[in-house]
């Protein structure tokens, strides 16, 4: 078969998104710009305290103003709890008893307009009785009597999760080492900042269904969230997520004003639409998680790592939402970049008065890999080694397992850490461009999906319909929501791909749970994997319906068919074929309507351990970067010059779309590293608003040198793997480590605003080896570790077959279809199909 | 999205109408133009008016002139654009050009006036919020409240001067003609402001500002240097704004030096600009007026970045501003492509 770029049509090179053209031209209708006959607006009143019991709320002032319809509290919903993750359900979409951030809603409003929305929500009248605030890491560890939560895993008042493990022996790999540091670092918080607000307009009709539109990623598990906030039977609920105008991770939770507007609307009988102000997008957050680090790691002379041991406080804010998942994440994924022979894990999670932290791009990766990558420079330069042979030291290999369990298939990372330090000139450059000048490299890794859904179930992961009808169109159905990342041009790329015909010819319906199968959410980098590869199978499901009923009526053998552009043709006799669509109506006469499906199920691949769920993944994408620095000695600017990253990609379904994807990583890399930060003053969220919270503009972003490895992953839809969040990862050490180059100062805490480096140069002036960072970290009882054993044959070299996972079940599962097509038969050779 | 609240609005067609009608609104009335900073004001309650007189259908405050004594007579209501891009502006004003270009965004200065800059309301990050995050907090003196939260001690309101024209135009020795229903009086934009975060405009609530005059300045050369975060976007926290007349040896005769962002009004340093006069520009007697103006700056902490970092970098700033007209900054080069164009 021709798994050449050259033999696809599509896939592997540059072509418009599907979606592209509509945005252009205004066409796309998100959230926002739905309007319903007889809709109201609605809004949520939030809390002006951080942390205090509810005395008192009185909506009837709000009731009283003209053209006021509705205003609800807590005794308006049913009272149960509910959130992302089955062991956190500790939100109410308005605070019943007790509020735990400013902005924390307690009552919800609905109006013919907006701006009486305004004046009923100033009319509430909430009578709190104020708790003390607790409002960091430090204070969450020091505070013993005040809870904030009435749930946690201890020891403390406000711990939310407290995790240890331990893989190999860390005793032993802290001997063997012949080289051990130890460093703190600190990684301040940050937010999604989407272009688009969040909004959800819900309706409830006549017959007693509801449909809520929201600008959200995850639809299905909107949908159940919010049946159960609602007391509504699942069946009765429809969710549809409109075009989302970026999300990063935002928009993965079911929030407060979707439960709310839904509550609205059933009880007005009108449609009611809840667009939040960009302040209250920064109140809803599940932004980055503040990280305070303490990172051990040995090495041996030759900078080979011996052991590691790696230690998080997570400043989780005041409710769960994947926080969970967040905790694992920071230390699950470590041993995928580096081969790490012991590795011991310890993370906590706690409670803040702050709005709650969550999955942003990268979810629990950056923090770690920047204390790592910051780290590994130390080392090097300790033990005299280069920054790039100390990582190609301890690169990862292809098909290999990791010290925790995790199968790592394809594998790009000794190409991209190669080509992006020949690229950048980085041996040359590093520590010979002059003062105020640097260059730094890191390294990092990320999955492609979430081996497991949020909730359990053994279900699809993803699945597709296919409809084709003899006018010659194609309907994809698929549960996906594109976000901007551009799932919609996967999908159609690659179905269009297998049946021949373009991209910009599909039909797709997506999102919606009435019409669309599920698919998880576009969350952990998993829709190109895993609905690319029900898509995939769809199609090619779709392919055998036309190759069958083609072969039969021009009586040419299956496997001498090809199927070409817009054509189904006789290999051995070009001209004797038939065209697409008349292929269609030959097999809507033989086999009647014509749908086919494709279903994902992920490898069933996790750890004999409890907690080996997080980090499991059906494979992982690489990158490495470099950057060069300009630091301005009198005003402690950063000027990032230039950025070279390399990514394993396994292969671009879309040049266009994933080269788009590495820039708009960096571009997220580059503002958490330089200026973001998520920072509160006297309870409050300092900077609500797009002027005052920095992050960089055109004029920041520095020119981009992309390079895509393609180490065509064995189960990636035609190879492909993820490049949503990988490539924001080794750009924030990148900069760190480039402004250390420039300065002699160590950063070990970000972001590099200039006050920070300015005092880091200042600092040098007084001490031989100056560092900007945090300099204890407070006493905290971490759990005893689980101890769990390598792997068997671990370090050994694996067969680089597909599917290889120690006798689980096969990925691409081909026995659960209810399509029109009996059996499915491989596709026939000489099609330019994996 | 947050609303602009319901609002009266008129629109004259001449200053006198506008000042009639200002009379009329007695106190509830504001004058906007571009509206690049009162609509978002008003989104956010920090400025209530019952009517708004709109200044953009008035002819006789749009474009730039050349008046009779070769001074430039620029209209309160030529765009920042405008003003940046004039040819005359650029050889002539440099410092008020570079000031012009460095306003906001380009869509903004589109849309916001020279007027308008020069009225921007003074900013804090403890005010300049919306009336749910102010409520929560506790209201201040300059809205809602009687306190200062950046010193709650203070009998005194402590917002920033955040325009970025005005020390350029105090630096260039402009003048502010205002109109009011007594007339029309012509002060130094120095004149224009006051020491204080709430009543920071010295033009009575009647008048409008009407025009600018600047001066001619054959033999003078300026700059304006902005701190701020990112190339865009951002308002200043830090604007230094210097002019120098020399004479054919580079001995400088005339000097002003002005600092925005540093205090409730644009900060004029005459000792600073005292010690350049009669002197070459050398490294050392930069320092030394840079050192002036750093004893002086007294920011405080209700903007952008540490306290102490922007009073640092007053130093830093009119070094650079004195070194570049001075030719003596290596940097000056650089900068010309990044500044009026």
């Amino acid at each position: 078969m021709d798994q050449h770029h050259g033999g696809f049509r599509f896939v592997g090179k540059a072509w418009t998104k599907v979606d592209g053209p509509a945005k252009g031209r205004g066409e796309t209708r998100y959230a926002d710009d739905l309007r319903l006959p007889r809709m109201l607006y609605g809004k949520l009143l939030r809390a002006t305290c951080p942390h205090a019991m509810i005395r008192r709320i009185d909506v009837s002032p709000a009731l009283a103003i003209p053209g006021v319809v509705a205003a609800i509290t807590a005794a308006d919903l049913p009272a149960v709890r509910y959130g992302i993750m089955p062991s956190s359900q500790d939100e109410e979409a308005l605070c019943s008893r007790k509020v735990r951030y400013v902005g924390d809603p307690v009552a919800a409003v609905a109006a013919l307009d907006e701006e009486t929305t305004e004046a009923a929500c100033k009319a509430i009248a909430v009578e709190y009785e104020p708790l003390k605030p607790v409002m960091s890491i430090e204070e969450a560890v020091a505070e013993t009597s005040v809870r904030i939560q009435e749930y946690g895993d201890g020891p403390l008042s406000n711990v939310h999760k407290n995790v240890s493990l331990e893989f190999g022996d860390l005793e032993r790999g802290f001997a063997e080492a012949e080289h051990i540091r130890e460093d703190l670092f600190f990684f301040q918080g940050n937010t999604h900042l989407p272009m688009e607000e969040h909004c959800a307009v819900a309706h409830y009709d006549a017959a007693g269904r509801l449909t809520l539109w929201s600008s959200t990623q995850t639809p299905h598990y909107v949908h159940r969230a919010l049946a159960k906030a609602l007391g509504l039977p699942e069946s009765r609920v429809r969710v549809i997520a409109a075009p989302v105008g970026g999300a990063f991770g935002g928009k993965c939770d079911p929030f407060s004003h979707e439960v709310c507007a839904a509550r609205l609307a059933i009880i007005t009988g009108r449609p009611v639409k809840i667009t939040l102000t960009r302040e209250e997008v920064f109140l809803a957050h599940r932004g980055r998680h503040p990280a305070l680090i303490r990172l051990k790691i040995g090495v041996r002379r030759d900078g080979s790592i011996t052991a590691c041991h790696f230690k998080v406080y997570l400043d989780g804010g005041a409710y769960g939402s994947y926080g969970i998942a967040s905790t694992y994440y920071t230390g699950a994924l470590q041993p995928i970049t580096y081969k790490l022979p012991a590795y011991k894990f310890e993370a906590a999670r706690f409670w803040t008065n702050k709005p709650p932290c969550g999955p942003k791009r990268g979810h629990g990766t950056p923090q770690p890999r920047f204390a790592i990558e910051a780290q590994l420079d130390k080392l090097a330069e300790d033990l005299g080694l280069d920054p790039v042979a100390i990582r190609l030291k301890n690169a990862t290999a292809p098909f290999t397992k990791t010290v925790n369990h995790l199968r790592i298939t394809s594998n790009g990372l000794r190409e991209c850490i190669e080509r992006v330090a020949a690229a950048s000139g980085f041996t040359q450059k590093h520590k010979r461009l002059g003062p105020g000048r640097g260059v730094g490299l890191a390294a990092s890794a990320y999955m492609c999906g979430a081996g497991l859904p949020i909730y359990w179930n053994d279900m699809p992961h993803s699945a597709v319909q296919l409809h084709v009808d003899r006018s010659g169109a194609v309907a994809l159905h698929c549960g996906a929501i594109d976000i901007g990342q551009g799932s919609d041009s996967v999908l159609a790329g690659l179905t269009a791909e297998v049946l021949g015909i373009d991209p910009q010819e599909i039909r797709l319906v997506t999102a919606d749970t009435d019409l669309t199968p599920v698919d998880l959410g576009s969350y952990s980098s998993r829709v190109t994997f895993m609905a690319g590869n029900a898509a995939v199978q769809a199609a090619r499901r779709m392919r055998e319906l036309l190759v069958n009923a083609v072969a039969r009526h021009l009586e040419v053998r299956r496997d001498h068919l090809v199927v070409g552009d817009h054509r189904l043709y006789d290999r051995e006799n070009p001209v004797h074929g038939i065209s697409f669509t008349e292929a269609i109506a030959l097999a809507e006469t033989d086999f009647g309507v014509l749908t086919t499906v494709g279903s994902y199920w992920p490898p069933k691949l996790a750890g004999p351990y409890k907690g080996s769920g997080v980090g499991i993944s059906p494979a992982y994408s690489f990158s490495a970067c470099v950057a060069e620095t300009a630091v301005d000695l009198e005003t402690g600017v950063v000027r990032v010059e230039r950025i070279w990253i390399a990514h394993d990609i396994g292969r671009a379904v879309n040049q266009t779309l994933t080269v788009g994807q590495v820039e708009g990583g960096v571009y997220m890399a580059l503002g958490e590293v330089l200026m973001e930060e998520q920072v509160f003053r006297k309870g409050l969220h300092k900077i609500p608003s797009m002027l005052e919270y920095k992050s960089p503009t055109v004029l920041e972003m520095p020119p981009i040198e992309t390079i895509l490895v393609e180490s065509e992953d064995p189960e990636g839809p035609f190879g492909a793997k993820e490049v949503g969040q990988g490539p924001l990862l080794p750009v924030i050490p990148a900069v760190v480590n480039a402004v250390y180059d420039a300065t002699g100062v160590r950063f070990d805490e970000i972001p590099l605003s200039p006050d920070k480096v300015l005092a880091g140069l200042e600092l040098k002036r007084r001490v031989a080896s100056p560092r900007v960072g945090p300099q204890r970290a407070p006493e905290f009882a971490f759990r005893k570790p689980l101890r769990v054993d390598p792997p068997p044959r671990w370090g050994q070299p694996r067969p680089t077959a597909a599917n290889d996972n120690d006798g689980a079940s096969a990925a691409l599962v081909e026995n659960v279809h209810t399509g029109t097509v009996p059996n499915v038969q491989r596709p026939p050779s000489g099609l330019p199909l994996k | 999205m947050l609303r602009l609240p319901r609002f009266e609005y008129a629109a004259p067609h001449s200053v006198t109408q506008a000042v009639a009608y200002l009379r009329d609104g007695a106190g509830e009335a504001v004058l906007v133009a571009g509206g690049t900073d009162l609509y978002p004001n008003m989104k956010r309650g920090l400025v209530e008016p019952r009517l708004l007189i709109g200044l953009s259908a008035i002819p006789e405050l749009k474009g730039l002139t050349q008046g009779a004594s070769g001074e430039l007579v620029i209209g309160a209501c030529a765009t920042l654009s405008e003003v940046a891009r004039d040819a005359r502006v650029r050889a002539g004003y440099r410092a008020l050009a570079l000031a012009a270009h460095s306003v906001s965004t380009p869509t903004l200065r589109n849309m916001g006036t020279l007027g308008g800059n020069l009225c921007l309301d003074t900013r804090c990050n403890y005010f300049n919020q919306s009336y749910q995050w102010r409520q929560s907090i506790g209201f201040c003196m300059k809205k809602d409240g009687d306190i200062c939260l950046v010193a709650p001690s203070s009998p005194r309101c402590w917002a920033i001067s955040s325009c970025d024209t005005a020390p350029a135009l105090i630096a260039l020795g402009a003048s502010a003609r205002l109109a009011g229903p007594r007339g029309e009086r012509v002060i130094p934009v120095e004149s224009l402001y006051r020491d204080d975060g709430i009543d920071y405009l010295t033009k009575q609530a009647d008048e409008i500002l009407v025009q600018i005059v600047v001066p001619p300045r054959p033999d003078w050369c300026s700059t304006y240097w902005k701190l701020r975060r990112r190339g865009s976007f951002d308002f200043p926290i830090l604007g230094v704004a210097a002019a120098l007349q020399s004479d054919s040896n580079g001995f400088v005769r005339e000097a002003r030096i002005v600092l925005g962002a540093v205090a409730a009004h644009p900060l004029t340093l005459p000792d600073a600009a005292e010690l350049l006069v009669g002197k070459a520009l050398s490294e050392e007697v930069i320092a030394g007026a840079a050192e002036l103006a750093y004893r002086v700056a007294k920011p405080a902490d209700n903007s952008d970045l540490t306290l102490g970092y922007r009073k640092r970098m007053v130093r830093v700033y009119l070094e650079r501003a004195l070194r570049e007209l001075a030719a003596l900054d290596r940097d000056s080069a650089l900068r010309d492509e990044t500044g009026a164009a």
